[in-house]
C-alpha cells in the first residue's frame, strides 16, 4: 500500500484520539487519549522514513505523559462542566472556517506536489553530506554540521527554560516558608 | 512525592533495569553519527531512566543519590562546552562551529570530526535539563485553590 494510505489512516486515528481527549470527562483517560495522538505523530514519522524524528517524538511523548499524569493524578477536575455551546457561535465558527478554507484553495494549488520540495539544498546534502562531514547518519551531519546554529539555539532554549523554572520556583518555595526539605 | 516511592517489586526491577536504560541511552548518543538517534534522543532516554528512579524510590532518595548541585553545574557546563567547541572551530578553521577534527573513515565509530563530541555534549545537556525540570516541578506543592 502507498504511504499516503497509511498516513491518512494514522491522521484519522489522531483526529479521533483528540476528539475523544476533548470529550472525555475523566482527566486521566483524556491524558491517555492525548498519548494516542503523539504515538500517531511518531508512527507518521516512521512511515515517512524519518526514524530520528520518530525516536525523539516517541520519547518526548512518554516524558510529557509522565509529567501530565504526575501533575493531574489525585486531583479532582471532574466537577468542571464544559461551557454551553451556543448555536450562533458554532455556526459563525463553521462559516468563518469554511470561508478561510475556500479562499485558500488558490494558494494550495501553488504548492509543489508531495515529495518535490522547492528548495534543492537537501539534494546537496544527499550527494555530498557523507564526504564533507564523514558522518554515516545524514541527519546528524545536517543538525550538527550544516545546521549547527540551529542546535546551538535549541541548547540555548533548554538552558533558558531551566534557568527560568529554577528562578521562579525557588522564589515560590522560599516565600512559602520552606515546605519541603529545601 | 513525600512517600518513599512504590512497592518492593517496582524498586527491585528499577534497580536492575535503570543501568541498562542508561547504557542504551549512552549507546544511542555515542552512535549518533552512524545510526538514527543522536544526542537528543539518547539524552531523553537517560533523563527518563533517572525519572524512573525518582518515581520508584521517591524524591528524597533521588536527591540524596544524585548530587543536585553537581547536576546543575554539569548542565551549565555542557552549554559552555558547546560554545567552546564552536569557538575552537572558529580559531582553528576560521568559521564558528566548523568541523575541525579529521573526518576519519565512513561508518567507523571514531569518525565525522566534531559530530560525536557535540552529540555527547547535547546528550548530557538534554538528560540533565529534562531531569532537573521535573525535579524542580515536583519540589513545590500547591494546595487546592492556591493561585500563588
Amino acid at each position: 500500500m502507498p504511504v499516503e494510505t497509511w498516513l491518512t489512516f494514522t491522521i484519522g486515528f489522531m483526529i479521533l484520539g483528540s476528539i475523544v481527549a476533548l470529550e472525555l470527562r475523566d482527566i486521566l483517560s483524556s491524558i491517555i487519549a492525548i498519548g494516542v495522538v503523539g504515538l500517531g505523530v511518531s508512527m507518521s514519522f516512521l512511515f515517512l522514513q524519518a526514524p530520528d524524528l520518530a525516536i525523539v517524538q516517541f520519547l518526548f511523548e512518554i516524558f510529557a505523559l509522565i509529567i501530565l499524569v504526575r501533575a493531574f493524578i489525585g486531583k479532582d477536575y471532574h466537577a468542571f462542566e464544559p461551557a454551553k455551546a451556543s448555536i450562533a457561535l458554532t455556526l459563525s465558527s463553521i462559516i468563518a472556517l469554511s470561508a478561510i478554507l475556500l479562499l485558500s484553495v488558490p494558494v494550495l494549488r501553488l504548492l509543489p506536489p508531495f515529495g518535490e520540495p522547492l528548495m534543492h539544498t537537501a539534494q546537496h546534502y544527499l550527494d555530498h553530506g557523507a564526504r564533507e562531514t564523514g558522518a554515516a547518519n545524514l541527519v546528524a551531519s545536517v543538525i550538527l554540521d550544516y545546521r549547527a546554529y540551529d542546535t546551538l539555539g535549541e541548547i540555548t532554549v533548554l538552558f533558558t527554560a531551566i534557568l527560568g523554572v529554577f528562578t521562579v520556583l525557588r522564589t515560590a518555595i522560599k516565600s512559602e516558608g520552606g515546605t519541603d526539605e529545601e | 512525592m513525600k512517600n518513599n516511592g512504590m512497592t518492593l517489586i517496582v524498586k527491585t526491577v528499577t534497580r536492575i533495569t535503570v543501568w541498562m536504560i542508561i547504557l542504551y541511552g549512552a549507546y544511542i548518543i555515542l552512535h549518533g553519527h552512524l545510526t538514527p538517534g543522536g544526542g537528543f534522543g539518547g539524552g531523553v532516554i537517560i533523563a527518563l531512566a533517572l525519572l524512573n528512579v525518582m518515581l520508584a524510590y521517591g524524591r528524597e532518595f533521588t536527591t540524596r543519590w544524585l548530587n543536585i548541585s553537581v547536576l546543575e553545574h554539569g548542565e551549565s557546563l555542557s552549554a559552555l562546552l558547546f560554545l567552546i567547541t564552536g569557538i575552537v572551530g572558529l580559531l582553528v578553521s576560521g568559521a564558528f562551529l566548523a568541523n575541525f577534527i579529521s573526518k576519519g573513515q565512513l561508518f567507523h565509530l571514531l569518525s565525522a570530526g566534531t559530530l560525536p563530541v557535540l552529540n555527547i555534549i547535547i546528550g548530557f545537556k538534554v538528560a540533565l535539563s529534562l531531569f532537573l525540570v521535573v525535579w524542580v516541578l515536583t519540589s513545590i506543592k500547591l494546595s487546592k485553590g492556591d493561585t500563588t
